[in-house]
């Protein structure tokens, strides 16, 4: 599909360098019922580094990851994964190459009819034949991590919206992927889980060297794990760069976006028509 | 008042809806076919879901099958009363039981009772991106979740069916001769001379089969199909009967005209 390419004054082109990367992303155009997400992405996600995806709500953060992984194919535009072009992999070569990421979903999406143990066990179960002792172990080892050991027999019913994340990324994280996805991990944690969580994502970096990629809001908390954000604006990449650097940034995107302003490139409001005629009072001229 | 052009385009706009939904509906058949080699590795999946398919509707079924069979005991003795051929009721019960009654009936109560719990459950994991979840673990969410059920219902719907028919047999025999007075050889005997195993019986068992396919189909593709939403898998449940007992109804004729 033909997607017009508009100009958007507010956004500076920004072409990521080249370099041993894991994902690359070019030209990406995606336009979804009729409203245009994506107008020429371009972006770099390199190995074994944490990189936060940031931008305000409906830009497309989840859709880029959905695009990653395969779930959606975009309008136009390349993405290669570990050297693969995920819109043109067959089916079979697509589940192989998602058996190498870890995928943390917005709303857990964890499988109501098993147990948190079974939830975590799932992937190691379908995929490879482990004896049993080993399957505990690893997930036991996996559910330690997130702090949820002891919740190992409840169901998902029975936890709560943070236990549930947590529980969604040890699952994510239990085949020991070369590429996790999380998306908005941080929503519903305390703030003792919420750094435990956040250490959690360091370590595995660190020490398995596994690539990140992050969607998320909260700033100061990707300030603390990220090595690079890429702050995506009107279908575009606004601003790239290390955390501190983004803060300090002077574009117009970054003063409003890490300044939560109202007025700015971002409109806060849904494009209405004039409030006081929906109050019913007179239209001035 | 619309204008008249306005109505006729939304009748042909819902013809074309309702042949996109046939035409969509086929294709998701060949992708459930195709997947069941894959599937075999989820037998324990398959397994659990006949259980809960098949068993867990014995209660239904039984019920329904024994008041069905005392029924047509009872209205068949009268009209068989008026010709003084009472001796038949047995070969007329067990004929309609086995031809018609028992896999029809069987099937709009299967549709019921497992086809809406099929459909809201597969909804419901859509509408949590359960679904979603399991293709990114890389696991087939066809294989795995609607062949398992597609089977199930093709398995547990012909033994359905003759639990339906025993029951049935069982309230017509228990009207007829314990109430009514008809004599128990009589009963027997006229069935077991008049009821052919291959036409009847087994042709009955193929209907079944037939009619376990159509209900677990719809079932499993109108959950997969669902708006993820609440309203959406109720109106997806709610299509699950109406669409299985109009396929159910017609297969049935058009079986039973190429089997007589």
């Amino acid at each position: 599909m033909a997607v017009k390419r508009r100009r958007n004054p507010y956004v500076s082109e920004i072409r990521p360098a080249a370099g041993s990367a894991l994902i690359e992303i070019r030209a990406l155009h995606t336009r979804l019922g009729g409203k245009l997400i994506f107008d020429g992405v371009d972006l770099d996600v390199p190995r074994g580094k944490i990189t936060a995806i940031m931008g305000p709500s409906g830009t497309g953060k989840t859709t880029l990851l959905r695009h990653i992984t395969g779930q959606l194919a975009p309008d136009s535009g390349e993405i290669r994964v570990d050297g693969r072009n995920v819109p043109t992999l067959p089916r079979g070569e697509l589940f192989d190459l998602r058996e190498k990421i870890g995928y943390l979903f917005q709303n857990s999406a964890l499988l109501t009819d098993f147990s948190v143990f079974e939830n975590v066990a799932f992937p190691l179960r379908q995929h490879l034949k482990l004896p049993e002792d080993l399957v505990r172990n690893v997930v036991l080892t996996k559910l330690q991590a997130v702090g949820l050991r002891g919740a190992a027999e409840l169901m998902p019913s029975e936890l709560s919206g943070g236990m549930a994340r947590r529980v969604a990324l040890a699952r994510a994280i239990v085949r020991d992927p070369m590429l996790i996805l999380y998306d908005e991990p941080f929503v519903g944690l305390d703030p003792i889980a919420l750094n435990q969580v956040l250490r959690l994502i360091r370590t595995l970096n660190d020490t398995l060297g596994i690539t990140s990629i992050l969607v998320a809001h909260e700033f100061a908390a990707v300030a603390r794990v990220a090595d690079q954000v890429y702050l995506i604006a009107g279908g575009k990449v606004a601003a790239a760069g290390a955390p501190a650097e983004l803060a300090r940034g002077e574009s117009p995107w970054t003063r409003q976006f890490f300044g939560g302003d109202a007025d700015g490139p971002v409109p806060f409001h849904y494009p209405a028509r004039d409030y006081r005629l929906d109050l019913g009072f007179p239209a001035t001229t | 008042m619309k204008p008249r052009g306005s109505s006729r385009r939304n009748e042909l706009s819902m013809f074309g809806d309702a042949l996109a939904q046939v035409g969509a509906c086929g294709l998701f058949l060949l992708t459930v076919l195709a997947a069941i080699p894959r599937s075999l590795r989820h037998i324990k999946e398959t397994i659990r879901q006949i259980w809960f398919v098949g068993a867990m509707s014995l209660v239904i079924i039984t019920t329904c099958g024994f008041f069905v069979g005392t029924v047509l005991g009872l209205q068949l003795y009268y009209v068989l009363s008026i010709f003084g051929g009472t001796a038949a009721l047995g070969t007329v019960v067990s004929l309609s039981l086995y031809r018609e009654l028992g896999p029809v009936v069987t099937a709009l109560l299967f549709a019921g009772r497992a086809g809406t719990s099929i459909t809201a459950e597969i909804g419901l994991m859509r509408a949590t991106d359960q679904l979603a979840a399991m293709e990114m673990m890389a696991v087939d969410p066809v294989a795995y979740v609607a062949v398992p059920r597609f089977l199930a219902g093709v398995i547990a719907m012909p033994l359905l069916a003759c639990v339906f028919n025993a029951l049935g047999i069982f309230g017509a025999h228990l009207v007829g001769v314990t109430w009514l007075g008809l004599d128990n050889g009589t009963f027997w005997s006229n069935m077991t001379s008049s009821v052919d195993v291959w036409t009847d019986v087994v042709n009955g068992v193929w209907k079944s089969c037939a009619f376990g396919a159509v209900v677990a189909l719809i079932a499993v593709f109108q959950g997969y199909t669902t708006a993820p939403t609440s309203e959406g898998v109720a109106y997806a449940t709610t299509r699950t009967v109406v669409f299985s007992s109009i396929v159910v109804l017609a297969l049935d004729f058009v079986m039973t005209a190429f089997l007589m």
